[in-house]
């Protein structure tokens, strides 16, 4: 399926998603709650089969955090970004989505170490890189008056 | 006399866990594995990494593009060459610039030159954990050659950083042409002696025939990309499947074999050297004339928005992810690594294996812990 596809079929699944056609690809915000069923149905659906996992990146917007999903499918190698943001920066969650890709295990663990997302019913959500005494360094408002140098 | 048993402490029933690493020599790097055992069967493997996480994602915020160039070489550095055509192509992309086809060609060239050092050093070090110290010389060896081409044309040898955006940082040598045909007469008939020594050895079969299998399911679920996925049967070859630079001007095949244990992960790095030295022929006599770099504003600044490209390194696919909104460095840049992505199997190939299994199913991923842990 093609961007524009893609957007009106992603649209029709989910109809509280806001969908636009990106420079790339089809860019789908997602309601953090519907989340994981959106992501097993579009793995599930036989048009879409997105069975692979590309990348996953938590991304601090100022305001809010929020993780995006880069998703493509080995039949129809076509590709499909979700995003879910929240404005809870104290305690941000989303669903895990490590028993429909395995592969989100590590990023996940990545997320909540760098951004300090936390993801629900991930199997072992701990820190990956960094000590527990640090912060989160990836957030925007991170301060480290040795190791930043401000220009 | 009574006979004296003494205990050892050690209950088989009980799973027994030891550190491997961090400082292991067949963890390639500062890679901590927790092995829980029993007696000598491995029932889980725990990665412990992070040893040399230099946070290269939040300092690409604070620098602009062409110094990004410079730390992508530090992740993977088998991989330098590609690592920096994935920024370069990236900026080239968002910017909309049109790379002449010199520079794309050359581009080609080097990356094929940077995947044959690359597994050049894996089959030296693989062949190393299993045993075989000679591999690690005739790898080496060879490798020594590449690197001289490197040294030449890029003044420096792994860390080249030869890209720029919008071209190259200077034009090829004058020798580069000869260099690289000599060598690439000079490794097809060198390859052979590297099938002798290990792909046909019968003790190296048996460490390796049906040891870690992958299944295909199983390695698309964990996203296992590379020469590791595509043992599996997996068709994830980037320059197949979206061609950047002068991949689609060029005949070769992809890799892919069915059954994904440690024998074909190795055999489908020996088979790529082959494709790659078959790339680099239809390129090396064909390289046009023109300029080696497009002139390009002296501060690059990325149009606002998200922009994503993957290239084919050594190892698999790096996806670089960049979010700009508009300024001279990045907001966000995340770099999807390989390494990271295939690591995260390991524990699913190395159950119920042995100790030295794991040793031989590490080695076959091939894993470069820099770009694991960025």
């Amino acid at each position: 399926m093609n961007k524009t596809e893609l957007a009106e079929f992603i649209k029709s699944l989910e109809p509280e998603c806001e969908v636009k056609e990106g420079k790339q690809f089809a860019e789908a915000a997602v309601p953090s709650t519907k989340l994981h069923s959106l992501a097993k149905s579009l793995k599930e659906n036989d048009a879409t089969a997105f069975d692979f996992l590309v990348c996953l990146s938590a991304v601090d917007w100022g305001q809010d955090i929020g993780v995006v999903y880069h998703l493509r499918s080995t039949k129809y190698s076509h590709m499909v970004v979700l995003k879910v943001r929240t404005a809870d920066r104290q305690n941000p969650a989303f669903d895990s989505v490590t028993d429909i890709w395995m592969t989100a295990d590590f990023h996940e663990r990545e997320a909540f170490d760098l951004m300090g997302i936390r993801f629900k019913n991930h199997p072992d959500m701990r820190r990956l890189f960094l000590d527990s005494s640090w912060g989160f360094p990836l957030r925007k408002d991170y301060v480290d008056d040795v190791n930043i140098v401000t220009r | 006399m009574e006979e004296k048993v003494i205990s050892t402490g050690i209950d088989e029933k009980e799973e027994y866990v030891i550190n491997m690493g961090p400082q292991h020599p067949s963890t390639h790097g500062v890679l901590r594995l927790v092995l829980s055992l029993k007696g000598e069967i491995v029932k889980n493997v725990e990665p412990h990494i992070g040893y040399i996480h230099r946070g290269i994602e939040k300092m690409c915020e604070s620098i602009t593009y062409p110094q990004i160039i410079h730390l992508t070489d530090r992740m993977d550095y088998l991989s330098a060459h590609i690592n920096n055509e994935a920024i370069c192509l990236v900026v080239e992309k968002a910017l909309e610039v049109d790379i002449p086809d010199r520079i794309k060609v050359i581009r080609t060239i080097m990356s094929e030159l940077t995947r044959i050092q690359s597994h050049q050093l894996y089959w030296a070090s693989f062949g190393m954990d299993l045993g075989g110290l000679t591999c690690f010389f005739y790898g080496l060896r060879d490798r020594e050659k590449v690197l001289d081409i490197f040294e030449e044309t890029c003044g420096s040898r792994m860390i080249v950083s030869y890209n720029c955006p919008g071209g190259l940082m200077y034009d090829i040598h004058p020798n580069f042409q000869k260099r690289v045909k000599d060598f690439v007469r000079y490794f097809r008939k060198t390859l052979p002696e590297y099938d002798d020594l290990l792909t046909g050895n019968v003790i190296f079969k048996e460490r390796t025939v049906g040891i870690g299998r992958l299944s295909l399911e199983d390695a698309i679920s964990y996203g296992v990309t590379g020469p590791s996925g595509r043992a599996s049967g997996f068709s994830c070859d980037v320059r197949k499947h979206e061609p950047y630079s002068a991949y689609d001007r060029v005949k070769f095949n992809e890799v892919l074999f069915n059954e994904g244990d440690t024998y074909h992960r190795y055999f489908a790095r020996m088979e790529e050297m082959r494709e790659s030295m078959n790339i680099i022929d239809q390129l090396i006599d064909n390289i046009p004339q023109g300029e080696y770099a497009v002139k390009m504003k002296p501060v690059i600044k990325l149009p606002e928005g998200e922009y994503y490209q993957r290239v084919e390194t050594a190892r698999g696919e790096l996806g670089v992810y960049i979010i700009s909104d508009g300024n001279k460095n990045p907001y966000r840049v995340k770099f999807r690594s390989p390494n990271f992505v295939n690591l995260s199997a390991l524990n699913l190939m190395a159950k119920d294996f042995k100790i030295a299994d794991l040793v031989a199913i590490g080695g076959s991923l091939d894993l470069v812990i820099p770009d694991i842990d960025r």
